[in-house]
């Protein structure tokens, strides 16, 4: 299972190293906690690549089952983890794995999640990696926990454990005929049992919870306002804050004066080093606390989205990422000059924002010098780590509680929000509630990353691919390694400069990579005269990513119809952490080269599914947002400034965006199950740019690929970084 | 500020504010109904609907003078008595939502639409709702959602 083995460098490109802000604070408060000057040293985030699933730095995962789980006197089961509910429905998904091995009914269950002081240490959700890794985890507690109550009533009725059997919350012996409860059994004491990896599991073939489409377990809490988002907490005397944003990136300070917001009542200003923000008893006096701050800063000229894939190039000099796998660059020329047809083509993608619906948001409050955050992250226990540098606080002393947010895609693993709520409540001496408008989550969270990718192939008259070398700079690693067989090739990544800042993305550079890999292996389709899927399946064995592609095929009836000038028909597949997909697109060109994606057939395969609807949910909602970063998402940027923080200049897919879509799933029972959050996107941008080439015989390499609406309309901005990096297509075909 | 009773859900509700701080604001932040959403701002993702004598309208770019004789009706005053409207029905059923958070706005301005038009068709449904954004990408359930609405047999999507 070497996909579910994350990379080194691929788990790096998801921490966000840079720390927006150290507060100086009060000497004293500083003595007072230290007693004497001591500092915390904390966790490097950089230590997230070291992650074994085990250990994360220094932080052990606990083994002892009440630290995981909890059983009610009314045999109620309270569930911990540190993992986080953002819409992708793991509260749902988790909930039916613990029913499964505890034997109790799924309502039973409650999930606590995200809540530093109640649950395990986490390293946060992201990665696909709370099926793979969280799943068995619980079902490994839920599985002991249900030995353990077994020999309890065996102990109690003096009868052999094999002859008491557990179901619906209850433990039975089978001769004797005696019955109790869970919660009769345990009073609601702890259960303390360490638990060995032995534990059997439920195989999946007989799941009777698992495996299922339970609804989402709060689903009504949503349709009537209920549920309380982070930007939603109220606290007793709550002030609101706003933070006073410099003119452009890496601006300093020149002058500052606050006479004027300080006069307004109630409010409060602080400057404590880069940070100047105000605090005021309601939203519309914090906004005129704002504006009456007068600031003047310094902004350094800086690059623009013109010149940037060249940039990556220059940069990325005597950066090669040494992880990569030893490959023969000279294998690779060798076999390359002896292809009949070889092609060399640039891809690039553009910086593209997550734009989670809900902007960063965050509610803190001190108590007794402990510091309580409610805030909307994919990384509970990194916010905490945040909070704890910033305010120079041990871990005790600061609780981060993450509520079910308002989705995060990748974007939501920093807490600056917390922390400048932390720092104007600090200073009010009150609760403070602070909402990123949607212009300061647009400009000041981070992106993902722009790339450009360099792919050359060689083939033989009859097919066959005999060599592959694929080059990204800057975007990442993730599925950087070629699924086909070919026999000599090398796949690198090289790190770059990036102007903005970036991070993590729903499935990282999986969909930069397997954007510009699909689209060359179209290209090379057509070079050697092949039918698209038949070429791939030329070039593949993995019998998984066969099976996806074949089932996309059959449901899409691909080659019953012969693509024209109106509408096209393009293939795609590709895997990355664990999960198979391949997808076709079926798109429309209008008279005016107008594209509109009609219909969309995708095929699924990540071992064992846990919730279909869920997962299906999942699958047709990468898809949607899938169609953003290849048509038409992109951020526009100069001289430290983002040109388009708003929707109504960053177009993001609507309702009339979304095509007729067809899922296909296929339940693997004998493999485990992977997460199926990110992966889903990645096929998409392939299949609709291969159906455009079908449909116009133009070849569209930039993401996004028709930013204009139209074939034909390129942006200015991207078309001169296209020239400045575009080679011929072909070197000798 | 200037005082104001407003009509919302059904209940007269007092409150001092300035006539052009933004509704959404006087609801989300003066009376603790956090039901409508905050996204952008700007009018341009509508999780901020609430109806105005049934007319949806993004609250966070109406200013409280506008409302202020107006029926009020937010995602909170949809359920009756414990039982939600049958376009809410609709949402759990087709599990039309991930994260959620465009839900209030897109259960309000699916409710405005049954209202005008019964019996819409799919293109009336993405024509009407275009306005809403759901980054989760689940529009083709939300359609779904709608559509099912649509056939109960009652005062279509309730109010």
């Amino acid at each position: 299972m070497s996909a579910l083995e994350p990379l080194p460098a691929e788990l790096a490109q998801h921490a966000i190293d840079d720390k927006p802000y150290w507060f100086r604070l009060d000497r004293r408060d500083f003595l007072k906690l230290f007693g004497g000057g001591l500092l915390v040293c904390l966790t490097d985030l950089s230590a997230v690549a070291q992650e074994s699933g085990r250990t994360f730095g220094s932080h052990e995962l606990p083994d002892d089952i009440a630290a995981w789980l909890a059983i009610a006197p009314d045999s109620k089961v309270s569930v911990f983890t540190g993992k986080v509910e953002v819409g992708q429905n793991i509260r749902t998904s988790l909930a039916q794995q613990v029913a499964e091995e505890l034997r109790v009914p799924f309502e039973s269950i409650t999930m606590l999640m995200g809540d530093t002081d109640l649950v395990p240490w986490d390293a946060g959700t992201f990665g696909s990696r709370t099926t793979p890794t969280m799943g068995p985890q619980l079902r490994k507690m839920a599985a002991a926990a249900r030995q353990l109550l077994v020999e309890m009533a065996a102990k109690r009725w003096n009868i052999d454990p094999a002859t008491v059997t557990a179901s619906d919350a209850k433990v039975t012996g089978q001769h004797t005929g005696q019955s109790l409860t869970y919660g009769e059994l345990t009073h609601g004491e702890k259960l303390m049992k360490t638990v060995s990896a032995e534990v059997p599991l439920r195989p999946a073939k007989d799941w009777k919870i698992a495996g299922t489409a339970v609804p989402k377990v709060n689903g009504r809490d949503f349709v009537t306002g209920k549920h309380k988002y982070p930007s939603d907490i109220v606290r007793p005397g709550m002030m609101f804050g706003k933070v006073l944003r410099p003119e452009g990136f890496n601006a300093t300070l020149v002058s500052l004066d606050t006479t004027k917001a300080e006069k307004i009542p109630g409010v409060t200003v602080v400057h404590d080093g880069n940070f100047i923000a105000v605090a005021a008893p309601d939203p519309p006096t914090a906004e005129r606390a704002l504006s009456a701050l007068q600031a003047k800063w310094n902004v350094p000229a800086q690059p623009s989205n013109h010149g940037l894939f060249a940039s990556f190039k220059e940069t990325s000099k005597g950066k090669q990422d040494d992880d990569s796998p030893e490959q023969s660059a000279a294998s690779v020329s060798q076999a390359m000059a002896a292809a009949a047809i070889r092609l060399h083509q640039q891809y690039t993608v553009q910086y593209i924002a997550h734009a989670p619906l809900e902007p960063r948001a965050a509610v803190a409050e001190w108590t007794n010098g402990k510091l309580t955050v409610w805030t909307g992250t994919q990384r509970p226990f990194g916010v905490r780590d945040e909070l704890m540098a910033a305010f120079h606080l041990p871990p005790e002393k600061v609780r981060v509680i993450q509520p079910d947010m308002g989705s995060g895609y990748g974007g939501k693993h920093t807490g600056e929000a917390a922390v400048e709520a932390a720092r104007l409540a600090k200073a009010s001496g009150k609760p403070v509630k602070l909402v990123w408008t949607r212009e300061e989550e647009f400009t000041w969270a981070y992106f993902r990353p722009a790339g450009l990718i360099e792919i050359g192939s060689g083939a033989t008259h009859d097919g066959t691919l005999i060599a592959w070398e694929h080059h990204n700079y800057n975007s990442g690693p993730a599925a950087i390694t070629t699924p086909y067989n070919v026999t000599h090739q090398l796949c690198q990544f090289h790190p770059a400069d990036s102007p903005l800042r970036q991070g993590s993305y729903r499935s990282l550079a999986a969909t930069a990579n397997n954007f510009a890999r699909e689209s060359h292996m179209d290209e090379m389709a057509h070079a050697v005269g092949m039918d698209p899927m038949e070429f791939r399946m030329k070039n593949l064995t993995d019998s998984r990513l066969r099976a996806v592609l074949q089932a996309a095929a059959d449901k899409f009836n691909w080659g019953a119809s012969r693509s024209t000038p109106q509408r096209g028909f393009g293939i795609a597949c590709g895997t990355d952490k664990g999960g198979y997909v391949a997808t076709c697109a079926e798109v429309e060109i209008a008279p005016d080269k107008k594209v509109a994606i009609r219909r969309v057939v995708q095929a699924w395969e990540s071992g064992a599914i846990i919730n279909p609807d869920g997962l299906r949910n999942q699958i047709s909602g990468a898809i949607v947002q899938g169609i953003g970063g290849a048509l038409f998402e992109q951020i526009q940027f100069a001289n430290g400034r983002i040109l388009n923080p708003h929707f109504a200049e960053y177009p993001v897919p609507r309702f009339s965006d979304a095509p007729r879509i067809e899922i296909v799933l296929i339940d693997r029972k004998d493999l485990p199950s992977a997460g199926a959050g990110e992966s889903g996107i990645i096929g998409l941008a392939p299949a609709v740019g291969n159906a455009i080439f079908a449909a116009t015989g133009t070849r569209l390499r930039n993401m996004p690929m028709t930013p204009g609406g139209t074939v034909a309309s390129r942006s200015a901005v991207e078309n001169r970084s296209h020239q400045e990096t575009a080679h011929d297509s072909r070197a000798n075909a | 500020m200037s005082d104001y009773i407003l009509k919302i859900n059904g209940t007269d509700r007092h409150v001092s504010a300035s006539p052009d701080e933004s509704l959404l604001s006087v609801l989300r932040d003066r009376l603790d109904l956090t039901g409508p959403k905050y996204g952008c701002g700007e009018g341009q993702c509508a999780a901020c609907t609430v109806l105005l004598d049934g007319e949806p309208v993004h609250s966070c770019i109406t200013p409280l003078s506008a409302a202020s004789e107006a029926k009020i009706t937010t995602i909170e005053g949809l359920e009756k008595n414990g039982i939600l409207s049958p376009m809410q029905q609709a949402f759990v059923e087709e599990g039309a939502f991930q994260c959620g958070y465009c839900t209030s706005g897109m259960v309000m301005r699916a409710t405005a639409l049954l209202r005008e038009t019964p019996h819409p068709t799919e293109n009336q449904i993405v024509t009407y709702m275009n306005g809403n954004i759901c980054r989760c990408g689940v529009y083709p359930r939300i359609i779904a959602a709608v559509q099912r609405a649509s056939q109960v047999p009652t005062k279509a999507g309730g109010e």
